[in-house]
């Protein structure tokens, strides 16, 4: 800004020129400035005042559309419910019905804090009065030691234990929750379920996880915190599953075996209704693995999903199956089945005599192992190989249990033409029972694959075709007349049409070839026949009993009984209704 | 009237005060109930949880088949048979209208 002088020369010559005031002029200069001045302060006022104007609006304005915005908007619950839930750690297990196999329940840990301890001997002292095993020497010195500022006293206590050691009353002593994985049903489907064991712990919370069995396979699923409160619904049914295991537990114990493993499954879907292995243990108490011994005579071993046996006669089907299919034989072409075959060194034989030929379904139903050798010489190692790897005996067949990961299933390198003869009657080879179902479910549901699963899975996909329908038709005519007229005939049950094959295979020494008096029988099959709804495998391990002036091994002697009693028993939990003769001749013929 | 107008406007938000912080009180109120009800939401889903455990502990097939066997001469219970299957027409239905009045139509 020019600041214009107040007193500018020319103008007080001018004025002393014309006898004017030169004072006037420097007044009105002033004047003018000041006038300047205040005009220049007034327009800054007045901008600053707009500025404070337009902040205070914009300030209220926010405030008001943000209180507007909250009066308007729904009402919504700032902290949902479902992530406080403390019994949520971890899903439940649901049978197919909704019937709980494992579920969560809040109990206490005992845990001690020495800071709040006020005499550690008298706490040591009155929680020996609880717990009795411990050592009060041991537990004393641990609560009085002055190094230490915390310890577990217990990871798991009853409500009447909490109760009792909050009684002592000592403030050193305190509870905090404890999630702790129930099985309500004891032993019941302990190999499918397997069990937990505590990951992380702390005072308010430990982390609950599977350490065997579906608890360990699923434990993603289980531990998923979004998926807590949806239980995992499993197709296994509680009901057919406690009958499964009482039959099984009898026979074993009527036959006096050392175990057993029986396998229900829907032989459409692929879902497993029951499974069991025997002995069983308690998956709310699970043992420790046994560092001795055969793993495979633990508790803890599935027989059904671990256990890799030579399964013997009921490989027969898959022999003649594949012939069938390959257009090979019919039903009624007759096989040589002169008997011993000369193979090299070897020789294969029957167990007992057989005629000098006999027709395909014939070397089926008498199981002739010559007979299915020689059926297997027409088919030819190659085929042979294929047709199995085919259905899927030859790899790991998955399943939603842990054990199913290292088990593989045994066969000779180099596949010859003597292998695949003794294969071919289910020596030489060796598979689990859960293998032998899924291969039996294709043989009878109309020849496509199945995927077993432990899981709900009502909608499954049908899987690629394997053998043609006219010859799973054929298939299970033959396996009906296994129980009608061969060697299954204490198998069968009024008016469930039930059809399969026996199987028993000498056990193999660890020292290497045979025993000659321990027998693995195995049963597989389906009922009922004319509509195949349920795939069964029962194995029975080293089962005797005393008929008729002999010891008997065979599997018709034994297992066959036994599933004959089981298919009574649940066949009727399963809904289906038992069928007349006449129904069951034309449900045959029709399909 | 500018004095009328001051003394409204002062009253106007001394009311406005009282009745924030009446709201604000509340509000603290019915957050302190949430919180309650939830623990009290938490420990019912609990206690269900106990409930639902000892239904299925108390219901376990093992369970079950001893108290049948134990009181076998009592209730006679034994395992479902196939013979236990029945036609529809087996069912002896009640004979329509006998006692009601009404006709099979209205019955069905």
């Amino acid at each position: 800004m020019n600041r214009l002088p107040l007193r500018p020369l020319a103008r007080i010559l001018d004025a002393r020129a014309q006898g004017v005031n030169p004072l006037t002029i420097e007044k009105e200069n002033l004047r003018l400035r000041r006038e300047q001045q205040r005009d220049a302060g007034r327009r800054r006022a007045e901008w600053r005042l707009l500025f404070l104007a337009t902040a205070f609006f914009a300030g209220y304005a926010a405030i008001g559309a943000k209180m507007g915005m909250l009066a308007a908007s729904p009402v919504v619950e700032s902290e949902p419910y479902v992530g406080e839930s403390i019994s949520g750690e971890r899903a439940d297990v649901l049978d197919r019905n909704g019937n709980i196999l494992a579920t969560n329940l809040v109990t206490h840990s005992l845990y001690a804090e020495m800071r709040y301890m006020v005499d550690g001997r008298r706490a040591a002292h009155e929680l020996v009065q609880i717990f009795p095993d411990l050592d009060e020497e041991r537990l004393a010195a641990r609560l009085t030691d002055p190094n230490r500022r915390f310890d577990w006293i217990r990871a798991r206590v009853s409500p009447e234990q909490a109760q009792a050691a909050h009684d002592i009353g000592e403030p050193g002593l305190l509870l905090g929750p404890r999630d702790m994985r129930l099985y309500p049903n004891g032993t019941l489907a302990a190999h499918v379920l397997g069990g937990t064991t505590y990951g992380e712990q702390g005072v308010t919370a430990a982390e609950i996880q599977g350490v065997a069995g579906l608890e360990y396979a699923q434990n993603q699923r289980l531990s998923d915190a979004d998926l807590a409160d949806v239980p995992l619904s499993l197709s296994l049914d509680l009901g057919v599953q406690a009958a499964v295991e009482e039959v099984l537990a009898d026979g074993i114990a009527m036959y006096n075996a050392n175990g057993g493993s029986a396998i229900l499954m829907d032989a459409h879907t692929g879902e497993i209704v029951a499974m069991t292995s025997a002995p069983t243990f308690d998956p709310n108490d699970r043992p420790a693995p046994a560092l001795t011994g055969d793993p495979a005579d633990s508790p803890l071993f599935n027989r059904a999903v671990q256990g890799l046996y030579e399964l013997g006669s009921v490989m027969k089907v898959f022999t003649v199956a594949q012939a069938l299919d390959m257009n090979m034989v019919t039903p009624e072409t007759m096989i040589d089945t002169r008997g011993p075959i000369r193979f090299g060194r070897f020789r294969l034989s029957d167990m007992h005599s057989m005629p000098a030929s006999m027709s395909v379904t014939d070397v089926l139903v008498e199981s002739s192992n010559v007979g299915t050798a020689r059926i297997a010489q027409m088919i030819g190692a190659e085929q042979q190989q294929n047709f199995l790897r085919r259905l899927g005996l030859l790899d790991q067949m998955p399943l939603e249990v842990s054990e199913t990961g290292r088990v593989r299933p045994q066969y000779p390198a180099r596949w010859s033409e003597l292998s695949a003869m003794t294969i071919s009657y289910g020596h030489g080879m060796t598979m689990t029972p859960l293998h032998l179902a899924a291969g039996y479910a294709a043989m009878v549901n109309g020849g496509t694959l199945v995927q077993p699963t432990l899981l709900r899975r009502p909608d499954a996909p049908v899987g690629p075709r394997v053998i043609t329908e006219e010859t799973s038709r054929i298939i299970r005519t033959m396996l009906r007349d296994v129980v009608t007229e061969g060697t299954a005939s204490f198998g069968d049950v009024d008016g469930y049409a039930v059809g399969g094959k026996t199987g028993t295979a000498n056990k193999v020494r660890p020292e290497g070839g045979y025993y000659q008096d321990r027998t693995v029988a195995t049963f597989a099959g389906a009922f009922p026949m004319n509509d195949p709804r349920y795939v069964f495998v029962v194995t029975m391990d080293e089962p005797t009993i005393f008929v008729a002036g002999q010891n008997r091994r065979t599997a018709g002697w034994t297992v066959v009984p036994v599933v004959a009693q089981m298919i009574g028993r649940v066949a009727p939990m399963l809904g289906l209704r038992p069928q007349t003769p006449a129904e069951i001749e034309a449900g045959m013929q029709l399909r | 009237m500018r004095a009328l107008f001051y003394l409204l406007t002062a009253f106007g938000v001394i009311g406005l005060a009282i009745w924030a912080y009446d709201q604000n009180q509340k509000t603290q109120v019915a957050i302190r109930d949430v919180r309650g009800l939830r623990a009290e939401i938490r420990s019912l889903h609990e206690a269900l949880d106990v409930q639902r455990a000892e239904w299925a502990y108390l219901n376990r097939p093992q369970r079950l088949r001893a108290l049948a066997q134990m009181n076998f001469e009592r209730l006679g219970l034994l395992p479902l048979q196939g013979g236990q299957f029945g036609q529809v027409d087996e069912i002896p239905y009640p004979l329509f209208g006998a006692a009601v009045g009404a006709s099979p139509e209205d019955t069905l």
